[in-house]
Parts: C-alpha cells; sequence; structure tokens
C-alpha cells in the first residue's frame, strides 16, 4: 500500500428520510480541523435516492467536497448495498481519514467497510487529533468501561477511520451560500441480487424524549429514591421547560424509560444547563455529560464525585431543596419563559 | 438449524481498577466473565433450537482461561465449544478477530454447515462491535445488527426477519440464510440454568484448536501482526477542578442558582419586553 | 431422571471442598455445589490457616496453593485507650518447610483448593443454592437446588453449609443458634504496598505476621480483634459475640472504625486503602454447641457443625479435618452398601475423640464464662496497662512502693477475693 496517495478527509453523511442526521455535522466540523492541519480537502459522502438537494447542506457545514451516488437501491439504509458503495469510493478516490456518526447505521457500514477494505477502525471516539510530521490520526476513546482512555491509531493502512458519538464534536455555523465541488458515482446492484430487504421502519414518536437537544436537563439518580422523587424531578424540569435525564440506577430499578438514561451505556448529552440531583457521578454516567455547558450537582455526600465535575456544588437533601428550586424558579419566570425549541431546519436529530 | 454463536471472555468492567501510577489496567482486580451480549446471543441460540432443532456451538478466541466462559454457553444450553488458543492469535485488534474466527468457522462450517451466526452487540471490554460484521463480511453473509427480536425464521424459504434497532425505533429486516445477526441485550432474557445443564457444562471440555488446525491460514493477517491498530498510550479520565460549592442554608443555595441561572439570558427570553 | 452421585457435597468450604477432594480421589463419583460465585468468593476468614490439616489432604501444598506470607511472629497486644502492654513469639523455623501456618485470602484460597477436587473427578457447580435435602422415609437421599429440574440424588448429603447451617437446622439438627453462640466479625481487607508491610511490621518478603487484639480493640465487649500481613495487604478485623454487641447497643462497623482509628492501630495501617469490607459470622457455641452430626444419609461437617475453638481461632483446620473424615467414613460406608445412621456414626465418635472434640472439651466453658464475667474485658485490661504504667514510669518512686500501689489498684475494683476467684475462674476455663 502506497500510503502516499491516499489525501483528503471524509465524513460520512447519514441521511434520515431525506434529513440530514446532525451527527454528520457535527464531524465536518470535527473533520474541518483535521482537514486545514493536514491542507486537504473536506469531503462528505451522501448515499441515498433524491438526496443531492442534500449536498447544500453539507458544503454549508463546512464541506469541500461532497461525493453522492443517487440510487432507489441506496433509499434505505443496508450494510449489504452501501458497504459496496462506500468500499468501491474508498478504493478509486483513497481517502486518508474517513470518520462515521456512531450511530447504529454508522457503525454497522463502518465495521462493513473496514473489513472490505481492510483497515483498521475506531469504534466510539471522543477525541480526535493528529499528528502531523506523520499524518497520523490520534482517535481517542474511553475503553474498558469508561475507565480508561486510549489513543488509538493505524499506522500502516489506510484509510485510519473511527467512528465518533453523537453530539461529542461541535457543528460549525453554517456559512450560507457556500459551496462546494458535487462528484455523482454510480452503483450497478440490482435489487433481485441482494440478500437483504427493508420491510418497515417504525419510529417511537411517542417516547420521542429529545435529551440530545435539550438545553436543559434536570436529571436524577439513586438519591430521588422513588416516585415522588421523579415526579419531584418532573415538576422542576416542568418549570424550566427542561427534559428529565436519568442515571442507570433508576432506569434499572425501573423508575424511567432507558430512554432517558445520560452516560456510557445511555445517551451523551451537551445541554446548557445540567441538574445532576442525587447523582453519584460515577465515571459512565460522567462521560455521558461532562461537556455539558453548566453543571449543578445536588447530593448529600459532600465527597460524591459529581461534584469533581459540577461546576456548582450543592451538598443538600434534594427533597428539600428542590421544592424549592421548583418555586423560586416558577416565581422568577413569572415574566420570563424558556426559550422555544429553536428551528431545526430540515435537520433530523441523530 | 446449526447455529453458530461467537462468544468472548472479557474482563468484568464493573469492577475493574486502572492503576494511577501505570495507566494499566489491573486486570486481575476483575474477574473474567462471559460478555453479557454474548450470554444474550447464546440464549437466542438455544430458543431457535427448541423451535427448528439442531445444534448450537459456541466458538470464542482467546487464552486457555476462556474455556471458562465456553462452559459458561453449554449452562445455557449450547451443545458444543470451540475455543481457538495460540500465541500467534494474541494481540489481534478487530479485524484479526474478525479474519481467525471466520478461519475457524470456515473449518467447521465443512461438516455440517451453518444456517445463522449470532454475535453479541459488543464486547464491554472494547465497546466496538466491529467483529460481528467484520465476520460476516468475510463469510459473505448479510450482517443484521443490533438485533432486538427474531420475528420470523422459514428454514425451507431460507429466510429469516428480524427487528434491528435503529434510534428512537426498529426496522423489519428480512434477510437471507444463513446470515449474521449481533443481538442487543433486549432479544430475551436469559434464562436461570436448569441443573441438568450446569452438571453438563461442570464436565464439559471444550475443543481447543491451534493456528495449526486451522485450514489455509494466513499467518501475516493474525494477532498484532495482522492488526492495523494500535493503542498509543493510556490514560486515566481528566478529572477537572472541581465545583465551586455553594454554601448557606438550603434557601439560600436555591436562591443563589436561580439567580445564577437567569443571567444565562440565551435560556430565558423576556416575555412581552417586560423586565426579568 | 435426575442423577445420582455416591456423594454430594453442599458448600465448597474447607470443610466441603476437603470432603470432596478425599471422596474423589478415593473413587467415588461426588458433585460439590457452592452457592457463590466460585468458591470462595464469598468467604470469610481473618486469614490464618494452618499447615497441619491441609497437609494430610495436600501434602506440601504450600508449593503450589495461592497462600500470602507464612506466619513467623504471633503478637498479642493488651489495648487501653493510650497505651498496651504486648506479648510476641517469633520464630524463624517457622518460615521454613514444613512452616507451621499461613496467612491466605480466601477467595484465592478456597478457589485454588476447589480446582485441586475437581483435578481428582470432582463434578463442581456454582451460583447454585441448595434448598432443602430430599429426605424419603426419614432418610435423606438427595437435595433440591434452586434450579429448574433442581433435584438430584446420592447415598450420602454431606453438609457443609458453613455457619448458618440452615439444612442441619432444617432436619432438625439443632435450634436456631442463640446469640452468645455466634461472633459477628468484620474486616477489611486493605491495600499497602509489600515494602511498607515489611518496615511496618519488621518482616521481610516471606514472613508475616498476625496480631490479636484483646481490651480496648472491643471497647470491653467480649471479643477480639485481629490485624494479619498479607503480601501486599492487611486483614483487619473485630468480632464480638452476637449477644454482648446486643446487649452494648454496638453497631459492627462502627467498632471497626474505632479499632481502625485506635492510636495503637492506626499507625499499622496508616495510608492504606480498602479493598474489601466484609462482615461474618463465628460460631462460637463450643463444645456444648454441637448438634447432632450424622443421620441417615447425611454428615454435618465444619462451621455447620459449630466446630470452631474461638479461644486459639481456629476453624478452617477443623473445618478441614472434619470434612476429610465424613470422606473417610463415606468410603467405609460404601464398602458395607449401607448409608444408614448406625453405620455413619463412626464420624461422630471419630470427631470427639479428634484433636477436635478434645480441645473443644477443654475450652468448654470459656466463652460462657467470659460472657456472664466481663470484668476480664472490660477491667483487667485496663489495669495491666496501668500496672505497667506505673511501673515503668521512671518518678522517683521505689519500685517496691509501686508494687504495692499496683496491687492496690487491682484489688481496689474488685477486691482481694474477687481478684482470686477471677483468676481461678480464667485458668480453669482455659487450664
Ligand atoms: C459498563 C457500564 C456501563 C454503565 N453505563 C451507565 C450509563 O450509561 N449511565 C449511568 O448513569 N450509569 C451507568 N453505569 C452505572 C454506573 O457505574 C453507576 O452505577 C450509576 O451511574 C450510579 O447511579 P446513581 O448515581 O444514580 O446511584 P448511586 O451511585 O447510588 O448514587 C446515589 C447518590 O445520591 C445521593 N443521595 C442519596 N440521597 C440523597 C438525597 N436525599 N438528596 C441528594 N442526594 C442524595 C448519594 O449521596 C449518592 O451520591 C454503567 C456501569 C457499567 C459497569
Ligand atoms: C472473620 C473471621 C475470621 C476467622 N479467622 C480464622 C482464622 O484465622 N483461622 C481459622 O482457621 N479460622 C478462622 N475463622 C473460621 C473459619 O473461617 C471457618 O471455621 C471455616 O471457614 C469453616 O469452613 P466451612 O467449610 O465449614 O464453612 P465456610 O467456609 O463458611 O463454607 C461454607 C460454604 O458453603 C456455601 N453454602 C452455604 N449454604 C449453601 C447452600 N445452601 N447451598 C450451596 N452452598 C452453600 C457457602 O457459600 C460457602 O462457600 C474465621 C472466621 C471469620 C468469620
Ligand atoms: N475473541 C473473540 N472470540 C469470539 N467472539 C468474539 C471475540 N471478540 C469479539 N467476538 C464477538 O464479536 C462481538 C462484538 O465484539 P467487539 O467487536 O469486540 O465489540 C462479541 O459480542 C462476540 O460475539
Amino acid at each position: 500500500m502506497n500510503m502516499d496517495e491516499y489525501r483528503g478527509v471524509w465524513v460520512f453523511i447519514e441521511q434520515r428520510d431525506g434529513d440530514l442526521v446532525d451527527v454528520g455535522l457535527e464531524l465536518l466540523g470535527a473533520g474541518r480541523d483535521l482537514a486545514d492541519k493536514l491542507e486537504v480537502d473536506l469531503c462528505g459522502i451522501l448515499l441515498g435516492h433524491n438526496v443531492k438537494g442534500l449536498s447544500k447542506g453539507i458544503f454549508e457545514y463546512g464541506a469541500d467536497k461532497v461525493y453522492v451516488i443517487d440510487d432507489p437501491i441506496l433509499e434505505k439504509y443496508r450494510s449489504e448495498t452501501y458497504m459496496i458503495a462506500v468500499g468501491d469510493l474508498v478504493r478509486k478516490y483513497k481517502p486518508e481519514i474517513f470518520l462515521y456518526g456512531a450511530t447504529s447505521n454508522g457503525k454497522d457500514l463502518a465495521s462493513a467497510v473496514a473489513t472490505e477494505v481492510m483497515t483498521g477502525l475506531t469504534a466510539d471516539t471522543t477525541m480526535l487529533d493528529v499528528d502531523l510530521e506523520k499524518r497520523l490520526l490520534e482517535a481517542s476513546r474511553p475503553a474498558f468501561g469508561g475507565n480508561i482512555m486510549a489513543t488509538i491509531l493505524c499506522k500502516k493502512h489506510r484509510p485510519q477511520m473511527a467512528t465518533v458519538r453523537p453530539k461529542v464534536m461541535k457543528k460549525l455555523e453554517p456559512e450560507v451560500g457556500r459551496t462546494g465541488q458535487i462528484i455523482e458515482e454510480t452503483i450497478s446492484l440490482k435489487e433481485e441480487d441482494l440478500r437483504t430487504k427493508v420491510l418497515e421502519i417504525v419510529r417511537d414518536t411517542k417516547k420521542a424524549v429529545n435529551l440530545e437537544d435539550a438545553d436543559i436537563i434536570v436529571a436524577g439518580g439513586k438519591g430521588i429514591k422513588d416516585e415522588k422523587g421523579l415526579k419531584m424531578i418532573e415538576e422542576l424540569a416542568d418549570v424550566l421547560n427542561a427534559t428529565v435525564g436519568a442515571s442507570r440506577d433508576i432506569v434499572e430499578a425501573g423508575l424511567i424509560s432507558h430512554a432517558h438514561q445520560v452516560g456510557q451505556t445511555g445517551l451523551t448529552v451537551t445541554p446548557k444547563v445540567y441538574f445532576a440531583i442525587g447523582i453519584s457521578g460515577a465515571i459512565q454516567h460522567k462521560v455521558g455529560m461532562e461537556n455539558s455547558e453548566t453543571i449543578i450537582a445536588i447530593n448529600t455526600d459532600p465527597a460524591a464525585p459529581i461534584f469533581d465535575v459540577a461546576h456548582y456544588g450543592i451538598v443538600a437533601d434534594a427533597f428539600e431543596i428542590v421544592p424549592i428550586l421548583t418555586e423560586e424558579f416558577k416565581k422568577a419566570l413569572q415574566h420570563v419563559e424558556p426559550v422555544k425549541e429553536k428551528e431545526k431546519g430540515g435537520v433530523a436529530h441523530a | 438449524m446449526n447455529i453458530l454463536v461467537c462468544i468472548k471472555q472479557v474482563p468484568d468492567t464493573k469492577i475493574i481498577k486502572v492503576n494511577p501510577k501505570t495507566n494499566t489496567l489491573d486486570r486481575s482486580s476483575a474477574p473474567a466473565i462471559l460478555n453479557p451480549y454474548d450470554a444474550h446471543a447464546v440464549e437466542e441460540a438455544v430458543r431457535l433450537r427448541k423451535v427448528h432443532g439442531g445444534k448450537v456451538t459456541v466458538l470464542s478466541m482467546g487464552p486457555p482461561q476462556a474455556r471458562e466462559a465456553i462452559k459458561k454457553c453449554v449452562e445455557i444450553g449450547a451443545d458444543e465449544g470451540y475455543l481457538i488458543s495460540d500465541r500467534r492469535f494474541a494481540g489481534a485488534d478487530t479485524l484479526a478477530t474478525s479474519y481467525a474466527l471466520f478461519k475457524a468457522i470456515d473449518k467447521m462450517m465443512k461438516e455440517d454447515g451453518v444456517d445463522l451466526v449470532l454475535c453479541g452487540k459488543h464486547a464491554i471490554d472494547g465497546d466496538t462491535g466491529q467483529v460481528g460484521p467484520g465476520i460476516a463480511r468475510r463469510m459473505g453473509i448479510p450482517p443484521l445488527t443490533n438485533c432486538i427480536k427474531v420475528e420470523e425464521v422459514d428454514l425451507k424459504g431460507k429466510t429469516m426477519k428480524v427487528r434491528r434497532k435503529i434510534e428512537n425505533g426498529y426496522e423489519l429486516i428480512q434477510s437471507t440464510l444463513p446470515c449474521l445477526l449481533t443481538v442487543e441485550k433486549e432479544i430475551n432474557q436469559v434464562a436461570y440454568s436448569p441443573l441438568p445443564n450446569m452438571l453438563r457444562a461442570a464436565r464439559y471440555n471444550p475443543i481447543v484448536w491451534t493456528v495449526d488446525d486451522l485450514d489455509d491460514v494466513d499467518i501475516k493477517q493474525l494477532g498484532l501482526k495482522g492488526s492495523p491498530t494500535i493503542v498509543g498510550k493510556m490514560w486515566p479520565p481528566a478529572k477537572s477542578e472541581g465545583a465551586q460549592m455553594i454554601e448557606g442554608d438550603v434557601k439560600k443555595q436555591a436562591t443563589e442558582i436561580v439567580t445564577m441561572l437567569l443571567q444565562k439570558r440565551e435560556l430565558f427570553e423576556v416575555k412581552g419586553g417586560e423586565q426579568a | 431422571m435426575p442423577e445420582k452421585f455416591d456423594v454430594i457435597v453442599v458448600g465448597a468450604g474447607p470443610a466441603g471442598t476437603s470432603c470432596a477432594y478425599t471422596a474423589a480421589k478415593n473413587g467415588l463419583n461426588v458433585l460439590l455445589i457452592e452457592r457463590g460465585e466460585f468458591p470462595g468468593a464469598k468467604n470469610v476468614m481473618g486469614g490464618i490457616l494452618y499447615r497441619k490439616q491441609m497437609e494430610e489432604i495436600i501434602p506440601e501444598f504450600w508449593k503450589e496453593a495461592p497462600l500470602e506470607r507464612p506466619v513467623v511472629e504471633q503478637r498479642f497486644w493488651f489495648l487501653d485507650k493510650e497505651s498496651m502492654v504486648t506479648t510476641s513469639y517469633k520464630g524463624l523455623e517457622w518460615g521454613r518447610e514444613p512452616f507451621n501456618n499461613f496467612t491466605v485470602l480466601r477467595a484465592k484460597f478456597d478457589k485454588w483448593f476447589a480446582s485441586k477436587a475437581v483435578e481428582q473427578g470432582v463434578t463442581l457447580i456454582n451460583e447454585t443454592v441448595v434448598t432443602e435435602c430430599i429426605v424419603e422415609d426419614g432418610i435423606v437421599v438427595g437435595v433440591r437446588t434452586d434450579r429448574p429440574d433442581g433435584d438430584v440424588y446420592a447415598d450420602v448429603v454431606v453438609l457443609a453449609d458453613g455457619v448458618n447451617s440452615l439444612l442441619a437446622k432444617s432436619l432438625g439438627f439443632h435450634k436456631e443458634w442463640k446469640p452468645e453462640e455466634v461472633a459477628l466479625t468484620v474486616m477489611e481487607v486493605m491495600k499497602l504496598p509489600k515494602k511498607t508491610i515489611n518496615e511496618r511490621f519488621n518482616v521481610s518478603d516471606d514472613q508475616g505476621v498476625s496480631v490479636e487484639i484483646f481490651g480496648d480493640s472491643t471497647q470491653g465487649a467480649l471479643g477480639t480483634a485481629f490485624l494479619y500481613t498479607n503480601k501486599d495487604s492487611i486483614n483487619i478485623g473485630v468480632g464480638t459475640t452476637l449477644s454482648s454487641m446486643i446487649k452494648k447497643k454496638m453497631k459492627p462497623y462502627q467498632l471497626l472504625e474505632y479499632v481502625k482509628n485506635h492510636p495503637m492501630i492506626q499507625p499499622y495501617i496508616e495510608g492504606a486503602e480498602t479493598l474489601e469490607y466484609l462482615a461474618h459470622l463465628i460460631p462460637e457455641g463450643g463444645y456444648n454447641s454441637i448438634p447432632k452430626l450424622v443421620g441417615d444419609g447425611v454428615i454435618v461437617t465444619g462451621d455447620a457443625a459449630q466446630l470452631v475453638n474461638a479461644i486459639h481461632r481456629e476453624g478452617s483446620n477443623m473445618a478441614m479435618y472434619s470434612g476429610k473424615l465424613a470422606a473417610e467414613t463415606i468410603l467405609k460406608a460404601k464398602e458395607l452398601g449401607e448409608f444408614s445412621e448406625r453405620v455413619l456414626d463412626s464420624y461422630r465418635t471419630g470427631i470427639y475423640d479428634s484433636f477436635i472434640g478434645k480441645d473443644l472439651k477443654k475450652y468448654k466453658d470459656a466463652t460462657h464464662t467470659f460472657e456472664e464475667h466481663p470484668q476480664y474485658f472490660e477491667e483487667y485490661v485496663p489495669l495491666i496497662n496501668r500496672a505497667m504504667n506505673t511501673m515503668f514510669t521512671v518518678d522517683g518512686t521505689a519500685k517496691w512502693d509501686k508494687q504495692k500501689k499496683i496491687m492496690q489498684s487491682f484489688t481496689a475494683g474488685r477486691g482481694k477475693l474477687g481478684v482470686a476467684k477471677d483468676l481461678y475462674r480464667a485458668w480453669k476455663v482455659v487450664k
């Protein structure tokens, strides 16, 4: 393998029913930085049917080029078809770095492509950097249940691939009107030759707990004990127009559904304000919320590790202080109202 | 129905400790367990066997102690277990792992063939979830990742339907057999093993193969040598400087928080231009 | 059809594993059932393993077993609030083969020991709780477990299920243990670098120390504390009879905190990090509490049979001896082809004729006496401390006068006759 033939930073742009998934745009933000350092193009890889129009958004969020394969056979994501399509692109255009969102489909695709083109893949990356001299991607991630961070390198194979968790990287401010080069490719697969078929997609709209997009999250842990405690948290969340989050322990206790879980085996969130109420701050929980802008922790135990990541700490009994907070906010917000969900402009969310 | 389940022995990450001086994992601090997702994979295989007949075989790559994890699978109800164990496999990343497992499956298939391969969603030591799709790609069969339910198996028509978990929902997907599934915990509950299984497992000796037992193996694709990724450095997750503690009685603490948050203009917009 | 074994052993502690090992080694088909995740997973012991009885099962086991350190020094501390009187014996010959005893961590040791039994052909299953003995016509014919299809049969069932001994109780072999028949002990395994341990205890890498602590360590309650050196950790614990804990309204973990912070003890564990916190009962009823030991098709061993010498903190050795004796008894019964109480009774006589029966008989009133007469722990230890203080403080007082003062301090509290009685009583129970 002649590694010098491989140039350019690629980002797989996942689309869902014709909407761009946020994580792809976040990766364009991270990718832009890598591409600038390496002095190469940042390229988006867009697959689907009738999706060419989405290129505009991709350029606005930082891409220089977009490779598009637009074909009915690619309408719904399938490992089988996407792997072949993406594999072909890689072989033809030889990128040096290729990033994917660590969504169900993104991980599925990246794993298959890595084997298809025989290269290394780092999963669930949370930090990206490059060693400029060796043009090496330094992909860092938590390992062993979040107990340690490890930097993974792929020295002798190209492209260097990584999946990145949603919400970890930051989108750039879109530059309206920014454009670039669209490169269209085709794929010659016939439906009759394929072995898999997506029969139905069922989105559970009812429990659309939108933790990842919440500006304020009021999260409760074992310290809120029971239904009553949960209700107390919900009331605070209500006043603040916030979303309720949870530690794994209360999810496993059956108090609240998994959709609310924050952390390693739940969601990574980065709200503007994160209330951690009765949460001890186990490492697996911290990795899911430590990048929140402002973290307020309420815990009876002054030695709780949550205070290591919190910006503001309150040693108090949640059952005493939370109702007061709710009342105080209610009073203070009489003349003020929380900002509504912002316009999302055709962008779906991972 | 011949079902093959790939299983891995992993350190119990719930208990694992990191040596703060060397930044290495103190593996001795954590007992080795069967990767929890793989237990669900074996359980699902055993359930399918109950309905469709056939045989459940488990396969693992790892050190000799990994026999214990295989025995655990026999407790759940697996019929047979193979361990591929050899220094030359050591240090494998996901690419080299899928290659070695593929070579073993290839050899095992020669006799009976395989209708279905099952893997866990991911192994909790690395959380990658890359080995399953890797094996599928090498076998040339479709990978169906993150399965939460097997809806239907049509052995005659050689197809199956499964639910695959995606963000905010699932998709129903149909595939020809053989195919490879990686399973989520939701797919089933691992039953408390009956005593006869326990007795069988206690006496069971997994079949152990080395590299030499496999056919046409390219040594360069195994172990450390065959692994494109390497671990650069390890460090404990950063500790920030810690919180600014808000003192005083609850009333005072609450007021301070409220005042502080209300200063975040972007969070709260003034109703009808009134003063906040 | 449920399987049938020659022997089912319930519990893979020292008693059960010794029995299973010996029986399998002599050709019996043995099933060993353990409820823990693995043998030793939940087992607790201060940590002194005696060589003799273990060696009778596996000769030269020290060459292979996961032991911590051979004990070369045994210390006794009589603790007051700010002082202590100590005695000790250190013998370097204990650090060489064949050794005297060792410190062990049970989680490692039990696991290893059970693996040796498996090598002998024992079928070991973990994570399985025996819920009851299956009794047919008054004869124990097998056990029921908590698993589906969970019955399994055998000629003889050996109960080695430890201090709680629920199975023997449900067979009516004994009643619920009384609070004065069991001691509640809490302990911590604390991590400390090897080098630090060596310095603090004045030993080398392969020498260990055991410290038995009396007096203020239990705040006067009937019991002791201990400090044992492992390779790179220390076991520290304290226990008192359940009855005195109830009487004194003590919380076990508070007592342990008290011990750990005691100014005489704290420097030894300074900077150590707690790896594990454990609590366990010790059967301390002694001779008079030994339950019925055999029935038709069943034998009771180890802690389940109250075979513990509380005064010398011996338990694992008695457990091993009893387990081995149970296996030997079953082998003989197998030859006769009969497993009735009558045939198995040679186990009972064997126990009573062995060192176990003799030692337990010797101390049969000790626990009871100390329980009835709290002055030993509450008063004498402080008195001895004060005596030493008086004797060794150089303050110009003549030694003769000092001795007089000491005698007075002893008799002031309890009267001349009282002291004499106490001495006599103490001598009698441990003589
Ligand atoms: C592989 C792995 C993955 C995991 N993934 C996740 C994950 O995604 N998310 C997650 O959250 N966890 C996860 N965990 C679990 C994690 O390790 C912790 O067990 C969990 O986060 C603890 O939840 P908690 O803080 O609610 O409970 P606890 O640790 O029990 O903490 C409760 C806290 O409440 C405080 N408290 C008690 N009463 C009050 C009161 N009246 N007022 C105020 N405070 C009070 C206590 O002082 C304590 O600090 C994972 C673990 C593993 C091993
Ligand atoms: C704190 C402490 C310090 C001690 N220090 C010493 C010392 O220094 N030296 C010494 O020689 N002795 C000491 N002892 C006493 C010694 O630990 C015991 O005498 C010895 O362990 C008894 O062995 P055993 O096999 O009878 O019981 P255990 O070791 O208690 O083993 C019983 C086993 O049975 C299993 N079991 C119980 N019920 C069931 C069931 N229903 N189904 C399946 N399995 C079951 C348990 O999990 C356990 O593995 C100490 C005890 C304690 C608590
Ligand atoms: N060494 C191994 N031996 C057998 N199966 C494995 C091994 N490593 C991974 N697997 C399988 O691949 C799945 C995903 O593992 P991973 O990609 O390491 O997260 C696991 O749940 C197993 O089913």
